[in-house]
């Protein structure tokens, strides 16, 4: 199934995309997202303490990710 | 929720209606932490700040802040307020107001407000000096 990964914050540039579109099996948990992604953009080996949003909520890498669900890369927060 | 006001914007805060938003015949104190954009970051000169957010969840995420908040402390009514985009010296990127009887919940649901947007709202700044610029906390 097709998913969009949406980038943030310092993500954007190293990744070089605001938004990613992914082809991806069904089932596939975040840990697993996070090891594929990793080797498309090995870059982002020096920046993968990011936690992963769901549908705009925090995640836990346990998550299997399903049909239509917003991911979102979020790497640390920096705000206020 | 009728006692928060969540609020994340281009424009610049506004003070004043965060104040007007909590205050209530019912509180005797009202907490106010002003974020301010500061010249400098490790001696280093900057001369803007470039926030930017993820939007929705960073709204989701300052609610919950605010329902937490009015939750676990003695207080009345919360403001939450968040700028983005560029913003220079002195600038305020960020306003939290608070609203209880008594000062010593105002004080600490307003601390806790700030430390738990700090760590966990989706929000982005770019420091920019003279020679260049970098994300804030980025890197480990």
């Amino acid at each position: 199934m097709q998913i969009e990964i949406l980038l943030f914050g310092i993500l954007r540039d190293v990744v070089g995309e605001n938004k990613l579109h992914r082809e991806i099996v069904p089932g596939i948990s975040l840990t697993n997202l996070r090891q594929d992604l990793m080797v498309d953009y090995p870059s982002l080996e020096q920046y993968k303490n990011y936690a992963i949003a769901i549908n705009e909520a925090y995640a836990e890498n346990g998550y299997t990710i399903q049909e239509n669900d917003i991911v979102a890369l979020i790497p640390p927060v920096s705000g206020g | 929720m009728v006692n928060s006001s969540i609020l994340i914007t281009k424009e610049k805060l506004n003070l004043q209606a965060c104040y007007d938003f909590v205050r209530d015949p019912s509180c005797g104190g009202i907490a106010l932490f002003v974020g301010t954009v500061r010249n400098s970051t490790k001696a280093k000169e900057v001369t803007l700040l470039d926030f930017s957010t993820y939007k929705p969840m960073a709204t989701k995420e300052m609610q919950k802040i605010a329902d937490s908040a009015l939750k676990n402390f003695d207080i009345l009514n919360i403001a939450i307020h968040h700028a983005e985009g560029e913003l220079l010296i002195g600038d305020i990127p960020v306003i939290i107001a608070v609203a209880s009887p008594h000062r010593k919940a105002a004080f600490a649901a307003c601390q806790f407000a700030i430390d738990t947007l700090k760590e966990a709202v989706p929000i982005w700044k770019k420091e920019h000096f003279v020679d260049g610029e970098v994300w804030v906390n980025a890197t480990p």
